[in-house]
């Protein structure tokens, strides 16, 4: 099957032997030839560029074997140019002269060619496991034992763990990375061979190959694998050059998501971190590889992985058991750029998860308004006198059911010097619970929230130092029940607001309102945002904070004037309100304290604070109506005086007038 | 720019302890041992009064001639100690904090993994990086 004219583009007949007949379709296969013979320019150009011979050499060769003149490769070119090539490497210089003679097959990085004793430069360490090739820089890739050797990427030299899945030296492995080992030829292998696990690996692998059979990620290897195994029977080392080892095919995202559907029937919900740990643990990955795969795959770090991340995690896992190295980071085609739906409502048991880290489960809202300073949720009171009367009602109502749920969060989130921030944040850890209580159908947009949250998590901790720093600023201006104030939760202050509303003589404006309010109002408009911009993980957790910054950078000028002064302004500026909303409030207010107090007999000691100062506010109330009740006791005596003045008056005078 | 950088796990022994290695690293985790006493101390101190007021970050520990050493608490009592060097005047208390809140974060990121069993040694990578941005770059 020489394919004579196609040859002979100096004019002469080059022959083929049969070897190089068999190595030169199988490569052409592999640069996917079309249908009009002409092969991949890109697919070549890696080809090349994988025999590792110098650019210039390549550039050379393109012009003799006459693609360059054609403007592609057609077979014939391509067989010249594999023949010069192969002479290339043998140190003969290119021409068409030097490939009239038999020579050895071109060598290309990861090839495993048994069958050319003859290569000079490349083949040295060839087969003894590439691990040895502490000479790094050169990178000498030979077949088989590439495929462990490629490993090294450095990182994984700091990971101890043996290598489960080492490279199958001699065998085709039915799912054959060898199509992977493209990835391998770009990477010069630094010494970083701490994978010696690679020999005793190779035996596991065999018995290796048919658990992740089982394990099922192969299917789609396979498909992929054959393809090209069919045309290379014999030289299993050619090398494949995929678009890009890390880009998911359609086949197997397909096959992603039906695993993802056999754990969670719902494609858009999560999958929390235990389950998705048992599930992976079942690829018989060493754990500390699996953690690594899920720290590159867990994008939002929210403990629970979508269907993105999901799709992610799997893929590293199936590339791992290839014989692919980890990365370090995440390569770009699989970055969750694609869009996935992100709509579910959040599964977050792993809420003991975001205990731990210290009770974090800050909400969306909340954590956006501190995230760049802590202020920023104050600022937001000032559009909210009409919101807040809302956030008022809505308070009432909240009130008897955010009891119960007060308490579990009382006891889950035991410390937190972040109590400034608690409070709205509690104030919203009920809201969402009552949604999802009250209207189902709002699920959606508290999906986000779990992402949001975590994303939002590290802000948290970035605002206490800036919490305390600003507590402490403010303790010298305030009075002194305002720090305490600050750590309430939001039951108390409700009640704190309700109460503050019948003390109207009171200046000290508690600062707890203005945390309160603006998680409300941007919780409702929290959920108008996600759904629009819920695209992948981690636009979906940037996009509620960019819009929300949006919402607070339109009212800048007026906020930052205010937030100078600590607190003041807007203390002088509840002040109205608080007054407004006296006479319709003051006796709604007492009725509340009452039922306030009970439940908190049993709580822990924030609560206590929070029932103390509920206790003072009450009598605050008190000493006020009390006052007020004395005073209008006078007036009422002093009316009673002059009426029975006047009486006596009248009666002096009837009897003169009579 | 820390001279070392350790977490220390609620049970007092280390997870993660790391050093420039070009000094003896034998006193640094000496140091850090020693500071332990400091940062229980300084925990204590607080805990009478609510535990909501205790602030995560303890600040200066002590100072020797050669070093500082500063400390913070998570509120699962795990405890992060930096040491840096005493000629370093440059860097500042928030500096220190900015650190130790992105030691947190990256420390709350391995907690999430759910391949991570809390007590175990830190073995991420994202964590080392972190890290490694903090300390001294070696010569």
């Amino acid at each position: 099957m020489d394919r004579g004219p196609g040859t002979a583009s100096g004019g002469s007949f080059i022959s083929i032997s049969e070897n190089e007949q068999r190595c030169y379709s199988g490569l052409s296969t592999l640069c996917q030839a079309d249908s009009s013979g002409k092969l991949a320019a890109s697919k070549v150009g890696e080809l090349f560029r994988a025999s590792q011979l110098p650019a210039e050499t390549l550039h050379q060769i393109t012009d003799v074997c006459g693609a360059k003149r054609l403007g592609y490769f057609g077979s014939g070119q391509f067989y010249v140019a594999l023949k010069l090539l192969a002479a290339a490497q043998a140190g003969l210089p290119v021409s068409l002269e030097s490939i009239k003679e038999e020579l050895p097959l071109p060598r290309f990085a990861d090839m495993k060619d048994d069958r050319d004793p003859r290569y000079p430069s490349r083949s040295q360490s060839s087969d003894t496991p590439s691990h040895q090739s502490a000479a790094a820089s050169e990178s000498v890739p030979r077949a088989p034992m590439d495929r462990g050797a490629v490993r090294h990427q450095g990182s994984i030299s700091e990971r101890k763990e043996p290598w489960s899945p080492p490279p199958s030296p001699c065998r085709s492995p039915p799912d054959s990375p060898l199509s992977y080992h493209s990835y391998a030829y770009s990477t010069p292998r630094n010494g970083a061979d701490a994978h010696l696990g690679q020999t005793p690996g190779v035996s596991v692998w065999a018995q290796d190959t048919s658990s992740p059979l089982h394990y099922g990620a192969k299917p789609p290897m396979e498909h992929t694998s054959s393809r090209h195994s069919a045309e290379r029977p014999v030289d299993h080392g050619i090398v494949d050059y995929p678009d890009d080892p890390w880009r998911i095919t359609p086949e197997q995202r397909e096959y992603y998501t039906n695993q993802f559907r056999s754990v969670q029937p719902d494609l858009g919900a999560l999958i929390l971190g235990s389950v998705a740990r048992n599930f992976f643990t079942k690829s018989k990955l060493p754990i500390p590889e699996l953690s690594h795969i899920w720290e590159l795959s867990d994008m939002d770090r929210d403990g629970a992985l979508t269907l993105a991340e999901f799709c992610t995690a799997f893929h590293l896992i199936v590339a791992r058991k290839n014989g692919y190295p980890l990365p370090e980071s995440l390569p770009p085609s699989l970055l969750p750029s694609f869009a996935e739906k992100d709509a579910a409502p959040p599964k977050l048991v792993s809420e003991d998860m975001f205990f731990e880290t210290s009770g974090a489960p800050q909400q969306t809202d909340l954590v956006l308004a501190e995230r760049t300073e802590p202020l920023i949720s104050f600022e937001e009171p000032d559009p909210g006198p009409s919101l807040q009367e809302k956030s008022e009602s809505e308070h009432k109502a909240l009130l008897s059911e955010m009891i119960t749920p007060k308490q579990d969060l009382a006891e889950e989130l035991p410390q937190s010097a972040f109590s400034p921030k608690r409070a709205p944040v509690t104030t919203d850890q009920e809201k969402p619970p009552e949604r999802f209580h009250r209207a189902p159908e709002q699920d959606p947009p508290h999906e986000p929230e779990p992402h949001v949250r975590s994303r939002a998590r590290p802000r948290s901790y970035s605002s206490t130092s800036i919490e305390e720093a600003m507590k402490k600023a403010e303790q010298p201006p305030t009075p002194p029940p305002r720090p305490q104030k600050s750590h309430s939760r939001a039951s108390s202050l409700d009640l704190n607001r309700l109460f503050q509303q019948g003390t109207h003589g009171l200046k000290s404006g508690y600062l707890p309102h203005p945390p309160a309010l603006p998680p409300r109002p941007t919780a409702t408009q929290i959920p108008h945002v996600p759904p629009s911009t819920e695209q992948s993980s981690q636009k979906a957790v940037r996009q509620p904070d960019f819009a929300d910054f949006d919402r607070f950078r339109e009212e800048p000028p007026q906020e930052m004037g205010l937030l100078q002064p600590p607190q003041k302004p807007l203390r002088r500026k509840y002040h109205p309100e608080s007054q407004a909303r006296d006479p319709a409030q003051t006796f709604g207010s007492p009725a509340h304290p009452p039922g306030g107090n009970r439940p908190p007999q049993k709580l822990s000691s924030g609560q206590k604070k929070d029932v103390q100062l509920a206790i003072r506010k009450n009598k605050e109330t008190n000493a006020v109506l009390m006052r007020l009740n004395s005073e209008l006791q006078q007036q009422l005596k002093a009316v009673h005086q002059e009426r029975i003045h006047l009486e006596n008056q009248l009666e002096i005078l009837r009897p003169a007038a009579m | 720019m820390a001279v070392c950088i350790a977490v220390v796990a609620k049970e007092n022994y280390p997870l993660y302890i790391r050093s420039v290695p070009s000094e003896n690293e034998l006193k640094f985790h000496y140091t850090v041992h020693t500071s332990l006493d400091v940062v229980e101390e300084k925990v204590s101190a607080v805990g009478k009064v609510l535990v909501d007021q205790r602030e995560l970050y303890l600040g200066l520990l002590y100072p020797t001639e050669d070093y500082k050493v500063y400390g913070y608490v998570t509120n699962s009592k795990v405890k992060f100690v930096i040491v840096v060097e005493s000629s370093n005047t440059s860097l500042r208390d928030n500096e220190i904090r900015s650190m130790f809140r992105k030691l947190h974060n990256s420390f709350t990121d391995v907690m999430c993994n759910p391949f991570y069993n809390p007590g175990d040694l830190i073995q991420s990578k994202a964590f080392d990086s972190v890290v490694s941005s903090m300390m001294v770059q070696a010569c």
